[in-house]
């Protein structure tokens, strides 16, 4: 029997829909993946068998592979809406419109940046990784990854309704998304030295929760603005 | 289980008594404006849609008719003059406002890889309404829409994508203010006809519309129909 939508059944909606949308259309989140993997696996063939050195770079060289991937599909977030006149009926539900950026950011997260997270141990194995590094590397992009969806999601906003919006978004978020590569592979680097991980996790977890409130206020004004 | 029959009833019974309380306010224009990239298109334009009404919006190319729409529905600001939904301004109570009203845009706003009744079903969600695919299949077989149900929206000929967009207008609990543009738009005529008398019975219950169309319409001499020409 049909009856009113409460705001969290809307907000757990749109973030059904997108990740139902998703799955429909598995390319997309599959080239981010297999990008990541290309991008990941060029590095030890171009630097060749030097196993000291690719231990060094591994975890800035997986991170700026991930960072380069999730940049792949950060222009769909709200493009495809967009283009097929959803975008409106998402500006009229009764869901104040930063919640619904949230809700698409969530969705859009846990179908590209948790995927890169999961598959981020496997390219490890081809740097030579001890396997505690390799879960500093992971627990780095599961705090990074969501991170990289707030930020992106600003850009994706910004540009919405102008040509060439890929390239445009990416000179806008990569300057903006530098702090959480340094902190992210700075984490792994840090443990790998013994220096531990609080200060970096503890600096990632902080810029995560500043972005959580203040990125989907600055999305929700750019999408306004982009529409008007 | 009794408990959630409960629930539903009650819920059901709360958005009856809130739609009932909508079809009696009124939609107000007042001295507004609207200029889009550096042409004005209308300026200080009054007017007043009434429970029971329809206004049909018409004028040539570019005159500003979508743009009025969008304004009347909250989603362009006018660049003067303010837009009343019963004794208070859209933006002031924009929630409630949104929960009163149907916009169908001049593109279906339907998802590609989504079947009818799951873009149905989703559509009705962000609009505040929660309904069972049994209902959405209830109002594509009223649309004579049954045989596309179960069919993803990009096998669906541009006509049929429109009818299933318009079948929003069929689910229960129907919202009092129904916003269209172009509605018209690749139906065939018989669809025509069918939406047509849909517009009549929704405003015999007291609900408005505002539509915009380039076509003559059956219902253009009905006394309940407003014309405007931008």
């Amino acid at each position: 029997m049909s009856h009113s939508a409460t705001s969290t059944s809307i907000f757990i909606g749109i973030i059904k829909r997108d990740l139902q949308l998703a799955l429909r259309r598995k390319s997309d989140s599959l080239s981010a993946l297999i990008f990541f993997a290309v991008v990941a696996s060029l590095f030890p063939l171009g630097i060749g068998p030097e196993t000291k050195l690719l231990m060094q770079i591994a975890p800035g060289m997986l991170w700026i592979a991930a960072l380069l991937a999730a940049m792949l599909s950060l222009h769909k977030m709200f493009t495809e809406d967009f283009m097929d006149g959803s975008l409106d009926q998402i500006l009229l539900t009764k869901l104040p419109l930063s919640l619904v950026v949230l809700a698409k950011t969530i969705a859009h997260w846990l179908s590209s940046g948790v995927l890169l997270a999961l598959i981020s141990p496997i390219l490890a194995l081809q740097f030579n990784l001890p396997f505690d590094s390799v879960v500093v590397l992971f627990l780095s992009l599961l705090l990074g990854t969501p991170l990289l969806s707030l930020i992106g999601s600003i850009g994706a906003g910004l540009t919405l309704a102008s040509r060439g919006g890929g390239t445009l978004l990416s000179l806008i978020i990569l300057p903006l998304v530098a702090p959480v590569l340094i902190f992210g592979a700075g984490a792994v680097e840090a443990y790998q030295a013994g220096l531990g991980l609080t200060a970096h996790f503890s600096l990632l977890g902080a810029m995560l929760a500043i972005a959580l409130f203040l990125a989907p206020i600055a999305t929700a004004a750019s999408l306004r603005i982009a529409l008007e | 289980m009794i408990v959630v029959n409960l629930l539903n009833s009650f819920y059901c019974l709360v958005t009856l008594i809130q739609n009932e309380v909508a079809m009696l306010k009124t939609l107000r224009l007042e001295s507004v404006s609207c200029i889009r990239g550096g042409k004005s298109l209308f300026t200080n334009l009054d007017l007043e849609i009434k429970p029971g009404t329809i206004l049909r919006i018409s004028g040539d190319n570019g005159s500003g008719k979508s743009s009025l729409l969008r304004i009347l529905c909250g989603l362009l600001p006018p660049q003067a003059g303010k837009v009343v939904w019963g004794d208070q301004l859209i933006h002031e109570d924009r929630d409630q406002f949104h929960s009163e009203l149907i916009y169908l845009g001049h593109i279906p706003a339907l998802k590609a890889d989504f079947t009818a009744i799951e873009n149905l079903m989703s559509l009705a969600l962000l609009s505040g309404q929660s309904i069972t695919a049994e209902e959405a299949l209830r109002a594509l077989t009223a649309a004579d829409l049954a045989d596309q149900a179960h069919r993803a929206i990009r096998t669906l000929s541009q006509g049929q994508k429109q009818r299933i967009a318009l079948a929003r207008l069929r689910l229960p609990n129907p919202k009092p203010l129904w916003i269209l543009d172009e509605p018209f738009n690749a139906l065939d005529q018989q669809s025509n006809q069918l939406l047509q008398s849909l517009l009549l019975a929704h405003v015999k219950q007291n609900g408005m519309v505002a539509i915009s169309s380039h076509q003559a319409l059956s219902i253009d001499d009905d006394p309940q129909v407003m014309r405007l020409v931008l």
